[in-house]
């Protein structure tokens, strides 16, 4: 089973890289960007069949060591 | 005193601040990272750097590491632990200290001196600034931004586990002197306790006389006498 896990910051922290990347975004003429948020995205192999079992170790693994649950939130997908 | 320094991949403050800690007698060892057990020890230090190369989260790689159940034991138990620099982003991902370090507001790698008031001096790392409270020492950091929210914040405030705020060279907090944008220009925080130090200025650099100064033997002392 492979799994996609996304980490984006919490809407109030800052992003300094986000908005330097904005900035660039500008500075290239492309006027509309209204805001860029930078995030992390990992692609976990997965030695489990069991979608229970996946999303318990999944959910375990993110909150003791993928995420900083104090200024980031995350989302997971499975792909069987 | 008996101290252990957690030498971590990646770590490049942990021969000076093994110089520093013998410089006042405190009988040290350094302690590789992959061991189980740690020495018997009063003091327990993680020292700066970039352990695994920051990769993941400054410091989030080196709070898995094999020691670090021992070094949670050693401060439940009220032992001494002191984190410098990456050391303080190390205990802050162990959990053993609140909050959170963030990139520098500015994105810049900082490295320069910086003036320092200390904030709390009733714990055993800080007795001896009673003496001088305006103090200057170097930072040199990516991360070093701290955040809470403001009941956190807040917490600190009231609880005074603030050790150290940066400051102007008169002692003036404010958004001037604050080199990283930390939420309340705050520099090292303790535990409840107070036998858990992080702090992102480094004061194992200011020991010599003849070389910088001596605003960190102030902190080696203070321990001495603890």
């Amino acid at each position: 089973m492979k799994v996609l896990v996304t980490v984006t910051l919490k809407k109030d922290v800052l992003d300094p890289q986000g908005k330097v990347v904005r900035q660039t975004l500008k500075n290239m003429g492309y006027n509309e960007i209204e805001n860029v948020r930078q995030g992390k995205y990992f692609e976990i192999g997965l030695n489990v069949n069991d979608k229970n079992k996946a999303e318990k170790i999944v959910q375990e693994i993110c909150n003791k060591l993928l995420v900083n649950t104090i200024i980031e939130n995350y989302t997971i997908n499975y792909k069987e | 005193m008996k101290s252990s320094v957690i030498v971590f991949p990646g770590s490049n403050c942990d021969r000076d601040i093994a110089v520093a800690l013998e410089k006042f007698q405190i009988k040290n060892q350094m302690v590789w990272h992959d061991e189980i057990n740690l020495p018997k020890s009063d003091l327990v230090v993680l020292p700066g750097g970039f352990s695994y190369g920051d990769y993941l989260r400054t410091g989030a790689i080196a709070s898995k590491s094999k020691i670090i159940n021992d070094v949670i034991k050693h401060g439940k138990n009220g032992g001494l632990i002191l984190g410098i620099c990456n050391g303080f982003q190390i205990l802050i991902e162990i959990g053993l200290l609140p909050g959170v370090l963030l990139r520098n507001k500015k994105l810049r790698f900082l490295s320069k001196n910086v003036f320092l008031k200390v904030i709390n001096i009733k714990n055993n790392f800080c007795s001896e600034y009673i003496k001088k409270d305006i103090i200057q020492l170097p930072i040199a950091h990516n991360e070093g931004n701290y955040f809470g929210n403001n009941n956190l914040i807040q917490k600190l405030e009231d609880n005074n586990l603030i050790a150290f705020k940066y400051c102007d060279k008169q002692g003036l907090i404010e958004e001037n002197s604050n080199p990283n944008g930390s939420s309340n220009n705050i520099a090292g925080i303790l535990n409840k306790e107070k036998n858990i130090l992080g702090m992102m200025p480094h004061p194992e650099r200011l020991i010599d006389p003849l070389l910088s100064g001596e605003d960190g033997s102030i902190l080696f002392k203070s321990l001495l006498k603890s």
